[in-house]
């Protein structure tokens, strides 16, 4: 209930800013294509995304056809929905798991403080991009794996933000007004704490969501994300790049539509940042502030 | 004290207009001149444009300020006004400093950590290009340190800012700006922060310094007491209008606008009149009983309260004995031991470092383990709040310095009072809103603000929500740790009349933290005063005012600044 009083005045003042319209228009319109894609395509093209509509790499229809002779729009309109869930998933969990040990982490102090980020420092030293990729050539190319790995190597990155938000807030006198109330530990963290941190954390989620995208593209690009014959935007990438010179939409579409996504959920982010550093401060600066102990 | 007679002015400001980017007036067209060896003192509350108004004398506004309209001269070193608001940025910045210098309000923030004193000082004289020679700058830093009443060897000169105590780090900043003998020197604040025996001898020292100079010092403060000290002339501020100016002497004891009466009435007196009797207007005769209230007065007090016990005044609600805290090797509390009883209050009076405030935490149970006892109504209570029940919690409650960082920010004023009833009280919803809605009634907050959140209201409208916080719960004991000094004055005295009414209302028993001796016959019943976490004294109001009998005590009567 505390989230409903915050997040509306932090969404509206960063929407108010001239670039995250911007961002929210390009993100709308690629979520739409990807949302929508799967449905409106055959309808549209009349074919489906796995059947033959020609030769291959011929011109025919609105963007030509692939290696295999398959409808590269009908294809791009479908490649985007498994993509964006598969990042939302991870962003999420990545999301939750590093803010919940952060506060944790922040809040407590001491042994289990250092037992948490120092766990996350090793993960850290990991490249996210290898260690995805070692996880998937363990395990195999499951969409499951694709969510966990990435979402598990975003909750460093984002415990370290949580964690030094919340610092910033514990020895708060209201946090400390709490603790007097013999609250437990679980609702400060969840009551107190966090809605005084969501500013960090929404710039945080648009951050990870931008990199989930690239990493779940980047991998079914290298062949160990999403196989096919689904359509993808990686994928397809990497089915058709033989052909850039020859059917350059098959490429240019889906590079197209991730780089916009891309473009536009971090103009978000960026607006969300300037907006969270405006009421970073608790309070008003005291001007009479007077000696105290 | 009078100005000496002149007919030219060091600092002139005229019409002053400054607005934000979003077009809001701060100053409203402000004028105010100095006379050299003049002390002007511009007063006002938080938000009423006095720092903007001072600042401008340097040519300097904060960000976000626009400035609209007016000008500011000063004379420079060759006899010729400047105008500081039309000049160059490099020919203004040359004049701060060695024309016109600044004195900030926090010392410690204004020194770099980094360097040792003596060069800090040397940099100024340096920059301004000050001296011939390095010899001679160095003369000038040590004549300086000395003017100043610091020691000005060489051994002193290598000190860091960290090495020196608050008030040496405030003189190192007065000479800082005195060093190259400025016409104009621009005071922010100086003294807040500082104890009052420090303040003094700092006060000292700058009015020593403008009359031996000839300076003509701005003296931007809220704390009027201070500004009968030490200014000449007093420029009252209220919305970016100055709605009086006359001699320090006139406008303090015959106000002739009525804001300016309503501040003068709401500074604390030693003797006991002002704040509690004229601040609230029509109000049930507040602070009456209090000034010099004996024992009988607070015995009569709880007596008349019927839920308090009928033996009340024999046996003690808050009974602290031998309490003793370490921080590590620093002992900061030793053998404490203090009694308060229902319907009494008892003021804990200490400067910073006395330990006044770890001993209201230990009670409240926020503060570290401890040595010794605190009993509430005769049972001990444990050192952390994990472990004391829900009975003893609700019974203690405590009310926190800053109303700005007491409250989430992110939850509505019902929410934040209603806090200690969900974890303390098993009420159910609409019991507890009930309770809510009669405890902000009994706190003088409308009720119609309880949808609000923190920032959306002012900061006596903000202490006043706390203040329901700790009584939402009808506690036995309730602490107030310096629950008005981070408000203005005229806010300070209807949060003091406030918590005196309560407290003869709900016949509780309150420990009142404070610095401000000020404060004692408007609020307290008894003293206890606490120095390096030893009570050097205590006893009724009346006893340790009239005739205080530990040197310490007798040190703060003299220092503290009266009007």
């Amino acid at each position: 209930m505390t989230a409903t009083t915050t997040q509306p005045t932090l969404l509206r003042r960063a929407l108010s800013l001239p670039q995250a319209k911007i961002g929210l228009t390009l993100t709308v319109v690629v979520v739409g294509v990807a949302v929508l894609g799967p449905w409106v395509g055959p309808w549209l093209t009349g074919h489906d995304t796995t059947g033959f509509a020609g030769k291959p790499f011929q011109p025919g229809g609105i963007a030509g056809t692939d290696g295999l002779g398959r409808d590269v729009f009908t294809r791009f309109l479908s490649g985007g929905l498994t993509l964006l869930v598969y990042a939302v998933l991870a962003t999420a969990l990545g999301l939750v798991l590093g803010a919940v040990l952060g506060m944790l982490a922040g809040y407590s102090g001491g042994r289990l403080d250092s037992l948490i980020m120092r766990g996350s420092d090793v993960l850290l030293s990991f490249p996210q991009l290898v260690f995805a990729l070692l996880a998937i050539a363990m395990i195999g190319p499951e969409g499951w794996l694709l969510v966990l790995v990435i979402g598990v190597t975003h909750a460093p990155r984002v415990a370290r933000v949580a964690r030094q938000a919340t610092v910033a807030v514990k020895d708060a006198d209201f946090i400390r007004a709490a603790r007097m109330y013999a609250m437990p530990r679980r609702r400060i963290l969840l009551r107190e704490v966090l809605p005084n941190i969501t500013g960090p954390l929404m710039v945080e989620l648009g951050l990870r969501l931008t990199y989930s995208i690239g990493y779940v593209a980047s991998l079914s690009f290298l062949g160990l994300g999403i196989q096919p014959p689904t359509a993808d935007w990686g994928l397809m990438i990497n089915e058709n790049r033989i052909a850039l010179v020859v059917e350059p939409w098959g490429v240019l579409l889906p590079v197209l539509a991730i780089a916009v996504l891309t473009v536009g959920t971090n103009l978000i982010t960026d607006s969300l940042a300037s907006a969270a550093s405006g009421t970073s401060n608790t309070g008003k600066p005291n001007t009479a502030k007077e000696a105290s102990a | 004290m009078t100005a000496p007679a002149t007919v030219t002015h060091t600092l002139l400001a005229r019409e002053l207009r400054v607005d934000t980017a979003t077009g809001h007036p701060v100053l409203k067209g402000v004028s105010y001149e100095i006379a050299p060896g003049e002390v002007l003192a511009l007063v006002g509350e938080s938000g009423s444009g006095k720092t903007t108004a001072g600042l401008a004398a340097l040519g300097h506004f904060r960000r976000g300020l626009i400035h609209t309209g007016g000008g500011v001269s000063v004379q420079s070193d060759d006899g010729e006004p400047v105008s500081v608001l039309e000049v160059g940025d490099r020919q203004r910045r040359s004049l701060r400093g060695s024309t016109v210098a600044y004195i900030p309000q926090d010392p410690a923030a204004s020194l770099n950590p980094a360097l040792r004193i003596g060069k800090q000082i040397g940099e100024v004289l340096e920059t301004h290009g000050y001296g011939a020679s390095a010899a001679e700058r160095s003369t000038r830093i040590a004549e300086v340190l000395g003017e100043v009443g610091l020691p000005d060897d060489e051994a002193y000169r290598r000190r860091y800012p960290h090495e020196l105590s608050g008030g040496q780090q405030q003189r190192v900043g007065i000479a800082m700006a005195f060093a190259c003998r400025p016409n104009v020197v621009v005071l922010d604040e100086p003294t807040t922060g500082l104890d009052v025996t420090t303040q003094t001898l700092v006060l000292r020292t700058i009015s020593a310094l403008t009359t031996e100079h000839d300076t003509a010092a701005l003296y931007i403060t809220h704390d009027l007491a201070v500004v009968a000290t030490i200014a000449h002339r007093v420029a009252v501020l209220r919305r970016g209008e100055v709605v009086e100016c006359g001699s320090t002497e006139e406008v303090l004891r015959a106000p002739a606008h009525a804001y300016t009466r309503e501040l003068v009435t709401a500074v604390p007196h030693l003797d006991g009149t002002g704040a509690t009797d004229t601040s609230g207007s029509g109000r049930s005769t507040p602070g009456s009983s209090t000034p010099g209230a004996t024992e009988s007065g607070a015995a009569g007090a709880s007596a008349a309260d019927m839920e308090v016990a009928g033996d009340a005044e024999h046996t003690p609600v808050l009974s602290v004995s031998g309490l003793s805290v370490a921080y590590g090797e620093h002992r900061v509390l030793r053998d404490v031991s203090l009694d308060v009883r229902a319907g009494e209050c008892l003021m804990l009076l200490g400067e910073s470092g006395s330990g006044k405030t770890t001993l209201s935490q230990c009670v409240a149970g926020l503060g570290l383990p401890h040595a010794g006892t605190v009993s509430v109504s005769g049972t001990p209570l444990a050192a952390s709040t994990q472990r004391r029940t829900a009975e003893q919690l609700r019974s203690v409650q405590y009310v926190f310095q800053s109303p700005y960082s007491s409250l989430n920010p992110r939850k509505t004023i019902a929410q934040s009072v209603e806090l200690p009833l969900r974890t303390l009280t098993d009420l159910d919803a609409a019991a507890r809103r009930e309770r809510v809605t009669e405890t902000l009634e009994r706190v003088r907050l409308d009720p119609a603000l309880a949808g609000r959140l923190p920032d959306e209201l002012s900061g006596g409208q903000r202490q006043r929500a706390a203040i329901a916080r700790g009584l939402v719960t009808t506690p036995d004991v309730l602490l107030c740790d310096e629950v008005t000094s981070a408000l203005d004055v005229s806010v300070q005295a209807t949060i003091v009349d406030l918590l005196c009414e309560l407290r003869r209302e709900l016949g509780m028993a309150m420990l009142f933290v404070t610095h401000n001796i000020a404060l004692a016959r408007h609020v307290a019943d008894r003293i206890a005063v606490l120095r390096g976490g030893e009570v050097v004294e205590s006893g009724t109001v009346g006893e340790v005012l009239d005739s205080p009998s530990h040197e310490y005590t007798r040190e703060l009567l003299a220092n503290t600044p009266r009007m």
